[in-house]
């Protein structure tokens, strides 16, 4: 690997943040200190150097969270310290949202503009923070900037921030709901960390629930609080079915995965288990990006030995022993929760060479990502865990027999996994009793926007939108309801002549939309449909990695043609702009590689239907 | 030891061997298309190891390098071959089935003990025996070299201190193991197949030997063949120097700038009574020229074969007419034959290699249409039902063996002959850059951000200790002659060792450095190793320096 790099070093606290992932540089021929008696005569490296490339996104991250930024001789020092070439480090380095190349202040306020923070007054506050603080994004001659960020996850506290500030004692912490740009500033230079917000859900102590009966009532630092709410039954009951049993199950149960595209787990569990290529890898998918989606960071908060268990029984179902949580980048309390939950289940053996002393091996791995919506597509999570940019594979072949570093492997969203302890404690079938179809079970749906109650509900499948609406409080303020946005960004709009829908996949389907992440956001009279249409676009223009045409040029297409609607300024008639968005969300939706570029119009198009563009 | 000179092995067989080792070349560098095929073996698993005192682009691929001190590369390889045969990993059927001397080349090595071996060439015991027992216990390894072995007073030695070890482990004669040459351009393995050498006919036909060869060419040609060989390179500069060659037809060479000690070849080419140059540039020694030839760009301007470093023979096509007066090599030829008396038509490339054909039997079967139609063959292909041979020397693996077994050689260690002392304290071993080609006769013409000119390449801990900075114009002086170059500071390099090409004569006179001793089997100059020294120069007036400046040192 000839790596051209530049003559100016890293600096030492560059140098730091790389050596807490890396370990200290063994050679000057990796970046360290040259001992030329030895080291003229030999080297080593190769293959050994650069299969530590999966390391590349935290060290990213660590420089990012140290310094605030990632200069030119930092990314050269990661370079050698990897045996990576500086394009294609520069090349990761820029995919993500969360990183810059270009000096930033240390302290930098994220402030959602997302749909669900719009509809709660984020321009207001953004409007206010420029006032305050000057352009975003600001140098590092200043001490604190702030940035518009896409959804963070907090629906629920709208309008949120992430407040991220770097030196040696990097920290995050979430704002939300935010009372005021002043309060935002103010707690954002506050050098403590304040408390973050206490994560609950509306429906805590009801006694239905199965998903979230222990959130907001048991410590999530405690394994014991978890043993003593029936945690680690289900891992019992597990070693009991033996593999072939807890897949027979898991297939009986009818369980489809819950982050949008609801294909079987079973199959899934199955199809990996029978490789013979070894070593099998499981991924937990926790990059939940999906605008109006925030029910994975709730479990995950509120219940993380929950997660924990699941995997563990998915990684001995599936006979790997290896399993990441691939957490999305904008969920520190998320990170620091289930750091601290994975560290305690290995102390006490729940991880490691010999779980439960059952002699089966399985430990669990968290990798952060870095803002970027995309790393959710299964093999994008894949390329980002490997060092790449995370953009997604061409499928097939499909990840059950080539997935992370080639080899075969489960990913698995939060919430399906969640399912898997109650279909092994007390069967499939009991499971497969509650929802009809390819609906079993009950399904966490995040209430948002202009809701009364906003917040993650656990009902079952079938239940009639009027009546989740009705559950949440319906409408805020008792105002009229204008549209309901169903599966998020990647979703569609139902008019309010739609509350009789049942919420299951075929009933949705049917109408020609979809539950997708179970997002369910609501717009009342006032909120101007078209600005919500064009917030889309711009996020899907953003978030899309580039890689295919229909897609990079179609996002951008279709935010043009939104914005000469909006400003009035069309393109011959209102009907020939749509008619166009209608040619490029067909494109988009023919062509595109992934799900990204395959739902960018989805939205759209079904506002057009229910009429925002009628005069 | 294998009779015919070329590579063994294919640029596939290099996508799917277990181990490569380059040894004395920076492929990456200056074999870049090998180096990709190089790159997806190692890319689908294969180890790399590279032997070579610069820690190269290529070495920094490798999983382990051995930066053995310039010159020693018989003491790396015995050590190595005593490791594996004191392990007992030495192919001991294959050994008995397809080789001779063994016995003579274990005692050989004996003395090459793992101390020693480090004594002699810098490099720690352990790694050498890393890299011994990786080579020996690997299922399929392929070793490769170049100018890093054969620029050497002693390049033949070097060479089959190599092929010992092949020999050793039989790692030649089967797929994914060989023995490669690597070949500097895209032909060069093409001008020795034509017999562009002095020993050889075309299709490595013994000139000497081979007396039923050479009864088959005189009855092609109808005129007898002289049965001595010819002088090779550095034997015509000798036969300058004692005044017994006094005409020279030079194609396509620059030797004005790319000999070793340019001094003395410069004055020997401006001694010669008459010198004709047929090049597609007008170069130094074009300069120095009594008639100049210009000819054809043999890749667009012209048609033919060109052979690559894996034997393929590849079809050339001419895309372009060439400019001015230049006219087709093969024009000029058959043009002088005639004007001296000979009327040999105007034959076509094709004709021409029809001929070879019914001449050189590993050529027989590539008929202009069989090598489109094939997408180049690899030789020898004998008749036009043989499929080419993708790896040579599979004769060695079959029983009864074919053909006469390989000799083990035996090969000593024998130092540089410009030797170190107090006085030229630095080792200097010369190279070549991606972006530029030798002299730069081609490579110069146009501009490249990647050209940076000439520099003498330091360790940083020389420079320190010199009291140098980056770009600092230095003296560099050997026993022979002396130049000034801006010095670069290149980390790659290890105090003592010092680096530079000759891409940039006009700038700095790098062969008046080198010496030419040269290899009595090869007529190679050691261009590899020179010792020299660097130093500072006194600050001058403005005047002078820019006096300096505008001569070009």
């Amino acid at each position: 690997m000839d790596l051209r790099l530049g003559s100016v070093a890293a600096s030492p606290a560059e140098r730091e943040a790389v050596a807490s992932v890396l370990g200290p540089a063994v050679s000057r021929w990796e970046g360290g200190t040259r001992a030329d008696e030895t080291e003229g005569h030999v080297a080593r490296g190769g293959h050994e150097a650069r299969a530590r490339r999966h390391l590349l996104l935290p060290v990213l991250r660590a420089v990012q969270e140290r310094v605030g930024w990632i200069s030119e001789p930092a990314l050269d020092h990661i370079c050698e310290r990897l045996t990576v070439a500086p394009s294609d480090v520069y090349g990761v380095a820029t995919f993500y949202g969360l990183l810059t190349v270009e000096p930033r202040a240390p302290r930098v306020i994220h402030v959602c503009e997302d749909i669900a923070c719009k509809c709660a007054g984020a321009d207001e506050l953004i409007a206010r923070l420029e006032e305050r603080l000057g352009p975003e994004n600001a140098d590092d001659s200043h001490e604190v900037t702030w940035l518009r960020s896409p959804c963070l996850g907090q629906c629920d506290r709208a309008p949120a921030a992430l407040v991220t500030t770097a030196g040696d004692e990097p920290s995050e912490h979430v704002l939300g709901p935010v009372p005021s740009a002043d309060a935002a500033i103010a707690q954002a230079a506050d050098g403590g960390r304040p408390a973050d917000p206490r994560t609950t859900v509306p429906q805590e102590g009801a006694p239905d629930l199965r998903l979230l009966h222990r959130v907001g009532r048991v410590s999530p630092h405690s394994l014991d609080d978890y043993r003593s709410q029936g945690g680690y039954a289900a891992l019992r009951r597990a070693l009991e079915l033996g593999p072939e049993g807890v897949i027979r199950e898991v297939k009986d149960s009818g369980l489809v995965g819950r982050g949008g595209a609801a294909f079987p787990t079973g199959v899934k569990w199955e199809a990996v288990a029978r490789q013979p290529r070894r070593p099998h890898y499981l991924v937990c998918n926790a990059d939940e990006s999906e605008p109006g989606t925030f029910k994975d960071r709730v479990l995950m908060e509120g219940d993380p030995f929950a997660v924990i268990e699941a995997m563990t029984i998915a990684g001995y179902a599936t006979a790997c022993e290896h399993g990441y949580i691939y957490l999305r980048g904008e969920y520190p309390q998320a990170f620091e929760i289930l750091t601290s939950a994975i560290d305690e289940a290995r102390s006490r053996g729940m991880l490691g060479a010999d779980v439960l002393g059952h002699g089966f091996s399985f430990d669990i791995e968290i990798r952060r990502g870095a803002g970027a919506y995309i790393c959710g597509e299964e093999t994008a999570i894949f390329n980002s865990i490997e060092g790449y940019r995370g953009e997604p594979r061409s499928k097939p072949p499909f990840p059950v027999s080539e997935g992370l570093f080639g080899l075969p492997t489960v990913v698995n969203n939060v919430e399906t996994l969640v399912n898997v302890l109650e279909i092994v404690l007390f069967g499939g079938r009991a499971f497969a009793n509650v929802g009809e179809g390819v609906s079993t079970g009950t399904r966490l749906f995040c209430l948002s926007g202009c809701v009364e109650s906003p917040g993650v509900y656990e009902v079952p499948y079938g239940t009639r939108l009027g009546e989740l609406i009705e559950l949440a409080g319906g409408v805020a303020g008792g105002r009229d309801l204008q549209a309901v946005l169903l599966g998020g960004a990647a979703g569609s709009f139902v008019g309010p002549g739609d509350l009789d829908l049942e919420l299951t996949i075929e009933a949705a389907r049917e109408v020609g939309t979809t539950l997708g992440s179970g997002v369910v956001m609501l717009f009342d009279d006032r909120v101007d449909m078209r600005a919500m249409l064009t917030r889309i676009a711009a996020f899907f223009r953003d978030e899309s990695c580039g890689q295919c045409v229909p897609c990079r040029v179609g996002t951008v297409r279709q935010e043009e043609a939104l914005a000469r609607l909006m400003s009035g300024q069309t393109r011959g008639s209102v009907e020939d702009e749509l008619s166009l968005l209608g040619e490029i969300g067909a494109c988009m939706t023919d062509a595109s590689i992934c799900g990204l570029g395959q739902t960018a119009y989805s939205a759209v198009r079904s506002a057009v239907a229910l009429g925002v563009f009628d005069d | 030891v294998f009779g015919a000179g070329g590579g063994t092995s294919s640029y596939r067989e290099i996508e799917q061997t277990d181990l490569v080792v380059l040894w004395g070349s920076n492929a990456r560098e200056t074999h870049p298309i090998f180096f990709h095929h190089l790159l997806k073996g190692v890319h689908n698993g294969a180890r790399m190891i590279s032997v070579d005192p610069r820690r190269t682009t290529s070495a920094q691929w490798a999983d382990l390098w051995l930066g053995l001190d310039v010159g020693s590369d018989i003491a790396l390889a015995n050590a190595m071959a005593r490791v594996i045969i004191h392990a007992g990993l030495h192919n001991k059927a294959f050994i008995e089935h397809a080789t001779t001397g063994f016995d003579e080349y274990a005692a050989c090595v004996e003395p090459y003990t793992l101390e020693e071996g480090e004594r002699l060439t810098g490099v720690p015991a352990d790694s050498i025996r890393d890299a011994a027992l990786a080579y020996a216990r690997a299922d399929r390894a392929i070793l490769c070299w170049t100018l890093g072995i054969t620029e050497h007073h002693n390049a033949v030695d070097n060479v089959l201190a190599l092929i010992n070890l092949g020999l050793l482990c039989g790692h030649v004669g089967r797929w994914g193991s060989g023995l490669n040459p690597l070949r500097g351009q895209n032909n060069v393995q093409g001008g020795g197949d034509m017999g562009a050498i002095p020993n050889k006919l075309p299709g490595f036909q013994d000139i000497e030997k081979d007396s039923e060869a050479r009864a088959r060419f005189e009855a092609a040609w109808g005129t007898p063949v002289d049965p001595h060989y010819g002088w090779h390179l550095s034997e015509m500069f000798e036969g300058m120097e004692r005044g017994d060659l006094r005409t020279l037809y030079v194609i396509g060479e620059n030797p004005a700038q790319s000999e070793a000690d340019t001094g003395r070849a410069r004055a020997l080419l401006e001694g010669l009574d008459f010198l004709v140059v047929q090049d597609i540039l007008f170069t130094q020694t074009a300069a120095m020229a009594d008639v100049v030839l210009p000819t054809t760009a043999s890749w667009c301007e012209s048609e033919g074969t060109v052979t690559n470093s894996e034997r393929r023979v590849q079809r050339v096509r001419k895309a372009l007419d060439p400019p001015g007066d230049a006219r087709d090599d093969m024009w000029i030829l058959a043009e002088l034959a005639r004007r001296l008396g000979f009327d040999w038509g105007q034959p076509t490339a094709e004709e021409a290699w029809d001929e070879l054909r019914s001449l050189s039997p590993m050529h027989a079967g590539m008929s202009y249409q069989r090598l489109e139609q094939m997408g180049g063959i690899q030789w020898p292909c004998f008749d036009e039902t043989h499929p080419g041979s993708p790896f040579l020397h599979e004769r060695l693996w079959a029983d009864p063996l074919v053909g006469p077994p390989a000799p083990f050689s035996v090969v000593e260690h024998d130092p540089p002959v410009d030797e170190l002392d107090s006085s030229f304290p630095i080792r200097l071993t010369t190279g070549r850059r991606l972006e530029s080609y030798n002299t730069g006769a081609q490579s110069g013409l146009y501009n490249s951000p990647l050209h940076r000119g000439e520099t003498i390449d330091l360790s940083p801990e020389d420079v320190h200790k010199l009291g140098l900075s980056e770009g600092e114009m230095v003296r560099v002086s050997s026993r022979r002659g002396s130049v000034e170059a801006p010095v670069h500071v290149d980390s790659n390099l290890r105090p003592g060792l010092a680096f530079m090409t000759f891409h940039f004569p006009e700038q700095v006179e790098t062969n008046k450095l080198t010496i030419d001793a040269t290899d009595p089997k090869s007529g190679t100059a050691e261009f590899k190793a020179s010792a020299i020294r660097v130093e500072k120069i006194p600050r001058r007036e403005p005047s002078d320096a820019a006096a300096l400046m505008s001569k070009g040192a």
